[in-house]
């Protein structure tokens, strides 16, 4: 859904001013949490559990994400995501 | 104007794929004006940023040295990202439900003319608040002190307002809806219920003002619920729809979201909620603050300084606050400040008159007229919620 991200990267980058100053790390995957995890929430909700939740902590937030709060995210996505918060934000 | 939502949504209902999208309903779509997704906290000051969408903001330590919480300093938090900024003229509050005789819809003017104005001084509260002082950490906003305000509310009371509707036989819960929702269709929007004796009591208020001045956008304007005693999930903010029913709230935020377990908590305050493991959060539990001092502040020796702090229960109010100045081997009683009814915190003061140099480690300890006193330790629970285990702060007298 190419016109999707295009959406959302209008969305992130003309209007969300304050914020872009929150910079995740680069990475395979960062560009899913931009595209996905954005459309509700900042980036900050990730790096406030910096530290704090391990693989079975990012999994099953990432979960609820998907099956409480309806995230639109298929199972690849998911995959990609969970291992990039695992890696780059993990306990 | 086309402003950042509508070109948000404007720009999705003409995709088929994203069907997702949030619409606003029907019955707020009047009343949106413009919808502040983005923007930083206009009207607030000085507040610490958690996370900026959803905006949830805590106000400094430094900010709880008066009685009341200036509004501009009072701590946001929220659930969703979508927050309609409201016309009051157009604003509605809609009251139905299967237990109801009478459904009725009120404007902000009827609401504030129709029924008898109350004033009450009521602690908010977050369930959340202190959570990042929990070992292990708890997933969750990593709220430090400040998800909490002292403020004085005036409002009508909801069983007033009820009352003009009639409540049948068969009435168990009110859920409450407020105008914001989630960026997807697909996320469970933010409801609350509360027990019908917690909606009948006399303080429970649909409130109007806070501190004087209409509720700013960010604490709910035009209207939120006020529930004295009980923590901030059930204030619910921009409040838009009320529910008299017959049977339990069955959603997310009942259900799930805001549990804690029986064991090493109160039961029966919200009874056709519980499980046999667990409960929704409800009363605010004994705890206080030490409000003017910082970890690793440096005094000296020559004069005394003045400890000050805040002290709160969930409405029986504060009997004593003890100070500690070496580490919680011995206590001496604060002196309590003026009394602003039971659902206020109550401020405290103690004279530290220093008898050497060197390291004083000061603790505060609250004790509520129903004799409960703060623990060593916090409660563990999944969520994070109740810290009020006794804060200790470290000063170096030279």
């Amino acid at each position: 859904m190419p016109i999707f991200f295009l959406l959302i990267t209008l969305f992130t980058n003309a209007a969300l001013s304050e914020e872009s100053q929150i910079h995740l790390k680069e990475d395979l995957g960062k560009e899913n949490i931009i595209s996905q995890c954005s459309i509700c929430h900042s980036a900050d909700y990730i790096t406030m559990h910096a530290k704090i939740l391990d693989r079975s902590g990012w999994e099953k937030t990432v979960g609820k994400m998907i099956n409480v709060m309806g995230a639109p995210i298929n199972d690849c996505d998911k995959k990609i995501i969970i291992d990039y918060l695992v890696k780059n934000y993990g306990k | 104007m086309i402003n950042r939502r509508n070109f948000i949504l404007k720009s999705a209902g003409t995709l088929a794929g994203l069907s997702l999208w949030q619409k606003p309903s029907l019955a707020t779509t009047n009343a949106i004006e413009e919808a502040l997704i983005l923007e930083p906290l206009k009207s607030k000051d000085g507040l610490i940023k958690k996370t900026y969408r959803p905006p949830n903001f805590e106000t400094p330590i430094s900010y709880f040295n008066t009685t009341f919480t200036p509004n501009k300093h009072f701590f946001v938090r929220y659930h969703h990202a979508i927050i309609p900024e409201i016309n009051s003229d157009n604003w509605q509050l809609s009251i139905g439900g299967d237990a109801i005789n009478k459904p009725l819809s009120l404007t902000l003017k009827q609401l504030q003319t129709d029924f008898k104005s109350v004033e009450i001084a009521a602690l908010c509260l977050c369930s959340g608040n202190r959570r990042s002082l929990f070992n292990p950490p708890v997933s969750g906003v990593q709220w430090g002190s400040g998800a909490m305000g002292n403020a004085l509310w005036r409002g009508v009371r909801l069983k007033d307002v009820l009352a003009a509707t009639g409540i049948k036989q068969s009435a168990l819960e009110v859920s409450f809806n407020g105008a914001d929702s989630g960026m997807l269709r697909t996320t469970p929007d933010f409801m609350k219920s509360l027990p019908l004796e917690k909606v009948l009591d006399e303080n429970t208020l649909i409130a109007f003002e806070m501190n004087g001045e209409p509720l700013p956008h960010w604490n709910g304007f035009p209207a939120r619920l006020i529930v004295p005693g009980w923590t901030a999930t059930y204030w619910i903010k921009h409040l838009t729809e009320i529910n008299i029913q017959s049977h339990p709230a069955d959603n997310f935020w009942m259900k799930t979201a805001y549990r804690i377990p029986k064991e090493g908590f109160k039961s029966g305050q919200f009874i056709s909620q519980e499980t046999q493991l667990n409960m929704p959060i409800t009363e605010l539990v004994v705890n206080s603050l030490i409000t003017n001092l910082v970890d690793g502040q440096t005094f000296s020796s020559n004069k005394a300084i003045e400890i000050n702090g805040v002290a709160w229960d969930k409405g029986d109010g504060i009997q004593r606050v003890e100070i500690s100045i070496d580490g919680g081997k011995t206590w001496e009683l604060t002196t309590l400040q003026k009394n602003y009814g039971r659902f206020s915190w109550r401020q405290w003061r103690y004279n530290l008159k220093p008898t050497h140099t060197g390291e004083y480690r000061i603790m505060a300890r609250a004790t509520s007229i129903s004799g409960i006193t703060q623990p060593l330790e916090p409660v563990a629970n999944p969520s994070g919620y109740h810290h009020n285990a006794l804060q200790t702060i470290s000063i170096q007298l030279i």
